[in-house]
């Protein structure tokens, strides 16, 4: 094939636009249907995802909610916003900094008992770093208890 | 006064970029006494960035107390190599090594580049300049870090237990180095703009430094990965999370744009397009920079947030990047066309990898942004493996099939069916490999296909060594052999690992065993143990394939005492065939222990690749120095033999 190298170059850029252009098509139909939503447990309650979807759910470790189940490395707890609770089964070695009371995210999928079933865990990673989304949760849970307290 | 000598020196190194640049400028303008200025200037700027760094490195060897960046990052009882590592492990002192590299750099440049016509050259020094102007300032003005405390404190922080790691040690300055040789080589690509001389000399100039901050990327890829492998405790080696990203997508980009450079050398094609890919190789390390410090992107290993210097970073990566471009948009026409070539040729397989590598560069950085488009709009979504897995590999695996085929096929014009032909061994490897995996039947078809893909390409690469004699073989051939072999053992290693992968989590007292991958794993005991700055407990974990005992593992969970935090130290035993990696957990019931154990098939391939791919590119490199040496030796000869006729 000899083509003008002008049109060499036409048709080059073709190509390349091509490709992009299908790269972008194939990230953006990529990103609807795998990116993982984030959830809280008040959306869960008001707009529950679907079982076996991957999302990410954060939320606060409630106080007292952690149990471990009879196998020895099962934990389970509940995970709330100050204005509703899911329940969190998780199989693994938890996250350092993970303690009840403070922030979590944990992605996973719901199975059918209405149970959120953690693949990963991510705690607050040291002392200067906490995820964006459990910096808000703080400050938003840090309002509830006043307002719960103060009623 | 160590401090303020460290304050002075970086001051007047501001000084003389600023002065470099000006001369640059006004040289263009008819003053060539200035521009006769502008290297020396250069190696001194270098020279007094270099001695500003040694300064912060001396105060944190002393752990100077009065110093609020080593009170942050150092403690009294640290190691002495963490001590010094502590320097540049935080956000100025790291800033200001990003600084002294990019100066020293430049002085490199200044002394050493002979090949560019002196007014290209002047114009690259000036923008050059520019650049480290910018980081100067950022520098200087929001991130010193010299600054004093009004009171010393009594001991310091610590540094933060995960970067107290040998690993982490060295895996930003090698990074960073690599971020710095592309800024080295976008100054190389306004400086071309500017004279319009994109020759092939210029291709060969850029070429090095490209190839020398693609090297200086992959070993920094390979060591971050590998630190994220054994220190996170997750046993995880590639997360895609946008720090992660923000490191392989300039690598993606260097990748394409070394190759370019190629073309543009060999056959003195692609001159507008390797223009281009120098500006977004560049702007890819500023926006890396950005994600990873401005802290607009959640990550596992974000660090330094703070959005005053985002903003700063977002300021002058508009101002770099932006008037790259719109001196590209004015100036890009006036560049002539290179030389055509056939659809069947190495040029137009290089055309087809640099396609491909852009568009891989384009999802990662889609992926990365997303969350951040989402969120201006109000929806909160991360994206994860599920995204840049399957979408990745819709692009990379074209991209090996364009790297089997490439380097099988003649510069100008080439012939299908030969090349076919002589590719045989490596499609009855891929073949040979999907029917075994098919029929073991356990893995998915992406790593399926990688694992066929690998062997593929394995076989593939070695094929342009065939006919030759090894010996006589140039070292720019070798450093192509070793560097596409090196990838297909990483993708190898990868893939295996997805693909045969054997996990186990169990709860032991002492004595108890479990299986896992074949071998007989049993906790013996755990016991306290005591380092220089932490305590941890420590388990005693055997081996044995039910049979014979083959070695005690010891795995440990460590508390730091500041600042305080605990940390996990897998313990990993590697075989030829894989690797056992075992992390100890939290306390059970009783005297039980949570035990984490996965037997991982050929994962130390997907590092071993990685530094082959490095060592590849340093190969090419030294044969280019050799011929680059070789043709000014040739030419000296030539006017010599003229002068004597």
């Amino acid at each position: 094939m000899n083509l003008k190298p002008k049109h060499q170059r036409m048709a080059l850029l073709g190509v390349a636009l091509v490709a992009l252009v299908g790269a972008v098509l194939l990230a953006m139909w990529g990103l609807r249907s795998q990116a993982s939503y984030f959830y809280v447990p008040a959306q869960v309650e008001s707009d529950p995802p679907e079982i076996g979807q991957n999302i990410r759910l954060g939320g606060m470790v409630k106080e007292g909610s952690l149990g471990q189940a009879a196998d020895g490395v099962t934990i389970t707890f509940l995970v709330h916003d100050g204005e509703a609770q899911v329940p969190v089964r998780y199989r693994g070695i938890l996250p350092d900094l993970f303690v009840e009371g403070s922030g979590v995210t944990a992605e996973g999928r719901f199975a059918p008992d209405g149970t959120f079933d953690a693949d990963t865990l991510l705690a607050k990673h040291d002392e200067n770093y906490v995820p964006r989304e459990l910096e808000e949760m703080t400050a938003a849970q840090a309002k509830a208890t006043v307002a719960e307290t103060s009623e | 006064m160590i401090a303020e000598l460290g304050l002075l020196a970086l001051w007047l190194a501001a000084g003389l970029a600023a002065f470099q640049l000006v001369a640059a400028i006004l040289a263009g303008r008819g003053a060539p006494v200035l521009g006769e200025a502008t290297r020396p200037v250069a190696v001194m700027q270098g020279l007094l960035a270099g001695f500003s760094f040694l300064m912060l490195v001396w105060l944190f060897a002393r752990t100077d107390l009065s110093v609020a960046l080593v009170v942050e990052n150092s403690h009294v009882a640290k190691p002495m190599i963490f001590k010094l590592s502590g320097a540049w492990a935080n956000h100025e002192g790291s800033m200001l090594l990003w600084v002294m590299v990019m100066a020293l750099s430049g002085a490199l440049v200044a002394l050493v580049e002979k090949r560019l016509s002196p007014a290209t050259m002047r114009a690259t020094l000036g923008a050059q300049a520019i650049v480290t102007l910018g980081f100067y300032a950022f520098l200087l003005i929001s991130s010193n870090p010299f600054e004093r405390l009004p009171v010393p404190a009594e001991q310091g922080n610590g540094l933060n237990p995960l970067l107290q790691d040998i690993g982490l040690a060295f895996h930003p300055p090698t990074l960073y180095i690599g971020y710095v040789g592309l800024s080295i080589a976008f100054s190389f690509a306004v400086g071309a703009l500017l004279t319009g001389e994109v020759t092939r000399d210029f291709a060969r100039t850029m070429r090095s430094w490209v190839l020398g901050a693609w090297i200086f990327l992959t070993i920094g890829l390979t060591a971050g990965s590998w630190w994220a492998y054994y220190e996170l405790g997750w046993g995880g080696w590639w997360f895609w999370d946008p720090v992660e990203n923000a490191a392989l997508m300039p690598w993606l980009a260097a990748t394409a744009l070394f190759h370019s450079t190629s073309v543009l050398a060999s056959r003195d094609a692609l001159r507008v397009w390797t223009i281009m890919l120098a500006v977004v190789a560049f702007s890819m390390a500023m926006v890396g920079t950005f994600l990873v410090r401005s802290g607009v992107l959640t990550s596992v290993h974000a660090f330094a947030v703070d959005p005053e210097r985002g903003t700063f970073l977002l300021g002058l990566l508009a101002l770099f990047i932006g008037g790259a471009l719109v001196l590209f948009a004015l100036r890009a026409g006036g560049i002539s066309e290179g030389a055509r070539f056939s659809w069947k040729s190495r040029e137009a397989s290089l055309v087809v990898n640099n396609v491909l590598l852009t568009a891989l560069l384009g999802i990662v950085l889609l992926g990365t942004l997303y969350p951040l488009l989402t969120e201006a709009l109000g929806t909160r979504v991360s994206v994860g493996p599920p995204y840049f897995n399957p979408v990745g590999a819709a692009f990379f695996f074209p991209l090996v099939l364009a790297m089997m085929v490439g380097p099988m096929l003649r510069w100008k014009d080439s012939n299908w069916a030969p090349v076919a032909k002589r590719l045989a061994p490596a499609w009855a490897t891929i073949v040979v490999i999907l029917v075994f995996v098919l029929i073991e039947g356990t893995a998915g078809w992406l790593s399926a296909l990688g694992l066929a893909l690998a062997g593929g390409l394995a076989v593939a690469s070695l094929l342009p060594l065939a006919g030759r004699k090894p010996w006589r073989a140039p070292l720019q051939l070798w450093g192509m052999v070793i560097a596409h072999f090196g990838l297909a053992l990483t993708l190898f290693g990868s893939s295996s690992e997805s693909a045969f992968i054997q996990e186990r989590l169990v709860s032991v007292a002492p004595g108890d065993s479990a299986e896992v991958g074949g071998w007989t794993v049993t906790l013996e005991k755990t016991r306290p143990v005591v380092g220089p700055n932490w305590t941890a407990i420590e388990g005693d974990v055997r081996i044995s394939d039910g049979e014979r005992d083959y070695v005690s593992l010891h795995p440990q969970r460590r508390s730091f005492w500041s600042p305080p935090q605990t940390t996990t130290e897998a313990a990993l035993w590697t075989r030829w065939n894989g690797q056992l990696y075992v992390v100890l957990g939290e306390k059970g019931d009783g005297s039980t222990r949570k035990l984490r154990m996965w037997w991982k098939p050929f994962v130390p391939f997907i590092w071993y690749g990685g530094l082959l791919v490095a060592l590849g590119g340093l190969l090419a490199l030294l044969g280019h120095a050799r011929s680059a040496l070789r043709r000014s030796i040739g030419l000296r000869r030539a006017a010599a033999r003229r002068e004597t006729v």
